[in-house]
């Protein structure tokens, strides 16, 4: 019943499904299984990038639920991904214990370097897991939640909207340079050993955190799925294309916009959070505008109002990325920008769009 | 007593009123000739002062060389030289004349020797010389240090100075000075009319010394309760202009706000575009800038001027190319808008990074806009902040006239107003949303010109102004070029008010999140559009 309702004439969401079953058990064989010299082997490196892809195809899915759905172009998704990734960072930075370099079994290092001689008390905590990763929901979903409540109850729409998600971002990324916040700084959170107990540089421990992000973004996908069909999901893409009549039907449309805002930032933290012990850091670049808006660009190439074609669409934009940055870095800049003026010129509905269009002149 | 003696006598000597240059001239070449002849220290002395008294030129660099101690005379000839050291022995010039006389052997010349009471009486006879220089500003200067000298003995040259000097400023300074050094002087009433005359200076020395006396319980009560309250009388003189000061700069941020914010506020206010590319467009009119300097190396002062209609030019077409090839495909899209000129800021970005390397460039600052002036002692504005808080305020005058007065602005308002009325009037409308944006982009290439005499011209110059230029219009309203200077200039002296409570980032921050909640509230911002334009 419930999967009928979720993936019913849905073809890409079953693809979607069908490639993350694959990955989970192809690449932990590849990676433990199959012997290093063989060419099927595959790199710890490797499984280490195609985690961070699953990241960005979670973050860009929660992006796709508010802006091909809800209508709400964000800036700012950036900054619930960080937050989360911070509040994941915050607690493996409290596992390292007494083994950083100054061996303060009490403070991170760059506490010790400023000359801090207590734990700030939003430090307090961290060192629990559990603590931690209610944080990493609580604190994105807490910040949308109230500045989704501001916004959307004083009808800041549109353009205004994307260029306050923007700011909210700006905003948290020049506080977060700042050494006082207590953050680290410049240099963010890194160095990190372990996480429960795990060492994060063995193998085995990346294996298991690339299925928790593989879980993650299946779950995440059905879960959108799952909003997206339910009554709330017709209102809110209902709110989408015609908001004044809406509201004048007996809605309150700011109420399930705010909810879906919360749910989507609540998503996005949670692929932060996967992202950190992935790839061992997290700085306050992480806020800055460009990677917001890098993010809307991976979604509107993928198919925006689909949910699986931002996935594909993170993945792709990517992919090029880590290969054109290795091989022609100068280029990346000038690729990037085309794809934005391309896709909105020339490809509305993203990859998925242009599939279907091939797929309806075949039929015809 | 023979210091006092020998200064008496220099006053005396300028008291003389010379009749014409040849005389001081005789007069200088008398006392250097007896100089080269002196045989004692008082010979010295006297000759010494026969050049100080002559008010030629020379005299200062003569005397300056003679008590630094590179001051010799020939052993053939007796002709005074200055020295530097050479590879062997010593390159001589002459004295007088400064004439390159070629290398001579150590043994060749001997040093005007000079002792300590010697040099005590060329350091003060080298005041006195400033004391006169023809600069006002020289004189003043030179009077000031007098002042903070500590030494009573100066006041009767001061008292002397002042009733010759014609310049009344000059006068004042004089006058200031006479009352700095009375601080210290042994009559209480003296000291008492100095501790009031001095109230209205802010200078570091009147405050030390103030702060002492005001503390100093030797002191009789009388001056100590002078010093307390002439202190806060300073004090409050500070702090005003520190107010000032602040204003000020916070005008000054204001006014690069404005600039940034205008040429949005006609691309975003009246056409309701979303052009992120903006910040790019200024840093094309900086890097204009710098190339346009990089031409003509030898005009610095003027490039500005050549910069200016070029930078104008060049965003202005960029900015045309980027409508006619992609807004325009895309109105009624304003989100996609967004996301398709953001392509294009990377792209301009990775071009001139591509062309003029990652690193920032220099751009010269012409000499008319270095320096700063002096409003008064304590108050002093930089030239270049205040030129560009005139250059902001005369484009966006030229940009009022513009929308108002010609008829391009008539069919650019009928156009925002409504569409297919102005197309039916005959107006070509393309035509006019393609010369709105590039007049939009041209401002920001103005915008830029300006900036690179703030700032360092790099190819992230842009971005770091986007934000806050959009954040301006809005606080504005949208389409309101008065709300646009009004919140632009608010937003900075408000920020930099906050500075030095909170240091430069938080008061940034501050101000985003008072933007963020002030747009909740007012989504229309400060002068929000009335009338049917503003319902669409």
């Amino acid at each position: 019943m419930l999967t009928k309702r979720l993936l019913e004439h849905e073809r890409g969401g079953y693809i979607l499904l069908a490639v993350l079953a694959a990955l989970a058990i192809v690449v932990p064989i590849a990676n433990l299984v199959i012997p290093e010299g063989s060419p099927l082997h595959m790199s710890t490196f490797m499984v280490q990038l195609l985690g961070k892809y699953l990241c960005y195809a979670l973050l860009a899915i929660s992006l796709d639920l508010v802006w091909g759905y809800a209508g709400i172009l964000s800036l700012g998704h950036g900054a619930f991904f960080a937050l989360g990734g911070y509040a994941m960072g915050m607690y493996l930075m409290r596992q390292i214990g007494a083994r950083g370099v100054y061996g303060n079994p009490e403070l991170p290092d760059f506490m010790v370097f400023l000359n801090w001689d207590a734990l700030p008390w939003y430090w307090y905590g961290f060192d629990n897991f559990w603590f931690a990763m209610l944080m990493v929901v609580l604190v994105p979903g807490l910040l949308a939640f109230v500045f989704g409540w501001l916004a959307f109850r004083s009808r800041v729409t549109g353009v205004y909207l994307s260029i306050i998600t923007q700011a909210l971002t700006y905003a948290l990324m020049l506080a977060f340079f700042r050494n006082e916040m207590g953050f680290g700084g410049n240099n963010g959170l890194t160095d990190f050993k372990d996480m429960l107990g795990y060492n994060l540089q063995s193998d085995a421990t990346r294996i298991v955190l690339f299925l928790c992000s593989v879980a993650a973004l299946a779950f995440g996908y059905l879960a959108c799925r799952y909003v997206v069909t339910s009554k709330l999901g017709r209102v809110v893409a209902a709110i989408r294309d015609a908001e004044s009549r809406v509201r004048f039907t007996g809605f309150r449309a700011e109420t399930y916009k705010l909810w879906v805002f919360t749910f989507s930032a609540v998503l996005a933290g949670i692929a932060g959070a996967l992202y950190v012990p992935q790839v061992g850091i997290i700085n306050p670049t992480e806020f800055q505008p460009l990677n917001s808006i890098e993010l809307v660009v991976w979604v509107a190439l993928g198919g925006r109002g689909t949910l699986y074609g931002a996935a594909l669409g993170a993945a792709l934009v990517n992919y090029a990325k880590s290969v054109l940055t290795a091989a022609l870095p100068e280029v990346w800049l000038f690729v990037l920008g085309a794809l934005f003026v391309l896709v909105t010129i020339a490809l509305p509905k993203g990859c998925v769009g242009l599939v279907e269009r091939v797929r309806r002149l075949r039929h015809a | 007593m023979t210091k006092l003696a020998t200064t008496v006598a220099v006053i005396f000597a300028w008291l003389v009123p010379w009749a014409a240059a040849s005389a001081a001239e005789e007069d200088f070449h008398q006392g250097v000739a007896a100089l080269a002849g002196a045989e004692s220290y008082a010979d010295k002395e006297a000759a010494a002062a026969t050049i100080a008294g002559s008010g030629y030129p020379r005299a200062e660099a003569v005397l300056t060389a003679l008590l630094e101690g590179e001051l010799y005379t020939t052993r053939d000839g007796g002709r005074l030289v200055t020295t530097a050291d050479a590879e062997e022995g010593y390159a001589i010039r002459d004295a007088v004349t400064e004439e390159d006389l070629g290398s001579v052997g150590r043994r060749d010349v001997s040093r005007v020797t000079v002792n300590n009471q010697l040099r005590g009486t060329l350091r003060s006879m080298l005041a006195g010389l400033k004391l006169r220089h023809e600069d006002p500003a020289e004189r003043s200067a030179a009077i000031r240090e007098v002042g903070e000298s500590e030494d009573l003995a100066m006041l009767a040259t001061l008292e002397q100075l002042l009733t010759t000097e014609q310049d009344s400023d000059v006068r004042d300074t004089i006058a200031m000075a006479i009352a700095t050094l009375n601080l210290d002087s042994t009559d209480a009433a003296a000291r008492l009319a100095a501790i009031e005359a001095v109230s209205r200076n802010t200078s570091a020395h009147v405050r030390t010394k103030l702060t002492a006396m005001a503390g100093d319980d030797a002191a009789d009560d009388a001056t100590q309760d002078a010093a307390k309250s002439a202190l806060v009388s300073i004090q409050r003189r500070v702090s005003f202009y520190e107010l000032v000061q602040t204003a000020f700069f916070g005008l000054s941020l204001g006014s690069i706000l404005v600039l940034a914010a205008i040429g949005l506020s006609v691309t975003f206010g009246i056409m309701g575009v979303i052009n992120m590319a903006h910040g790019e467009l200024m840093m094309l009119g900086a890097y204009t800038t710098y190339v346009v300097q990089q031409l003509m190396p030898n005009a610095i002062g003027a490039s500005l001027f050549v910069a200016m209609p070029a930078a104008f030019l060049i965003a202005a077409l960029v900015g045309i190319a980027i409508e006619r090839g992609i807004v325009r495909t895309l109105y009624a899209r304003p989100l996609e808008t967004l996301l398709a000129t953001f392509g294009v800021s990377l792209v301009l970005q990775q071009t001139v990074r591509s062309i003029f390397s990652p690193l920032n460039r220099s751009v010269i600052t012409p000499d008319w806009l270095a320096g700063s002036i002096e409003i008064v002692p304590g108050l002093e504005i930089t030239l270049n902040r205040l030129y560009i808080l005139g250059f902001s305020l005369l484009v966006f005058a030229a940009l009022l006239v513009v929308l108002r007065y010609t008829r391009f602005g008539l069919e650019m308002r009928a156009v925002t107003q409504n569409r297919a009325m102005a197309r039916a009037m005959g107006i070509r409308t393309d035509r006019v949303d393609a010369l709105t944006f590039g007049l939009g982009a041209g401002i920001a290439g103005l915008a830029g010109v300006a900036l690179s005499q703030l700032t360092n011209v790099g190819p992230n110059l842009g971005q770091a102004y986007i934000v806050d230029s959009f954040m301006v219009v809005v606080f504005g309203g949208v389409g309101s070029l008065w709300g646009t200077l009004v919140s632009g200039l608010s937003l900075g002296v408000a920020s930099k008010l906050i500075e030095p409570a909170a240091g430069a980032v938080m008061a940034k921050i501050f101000v985003l999140i008072f933007l963020i909640v002030f747009i909740q509230k007012r989504p229309r911002g400060l002068f929000p559009q009335k009338g049917r334009a503003a319902e669409s």
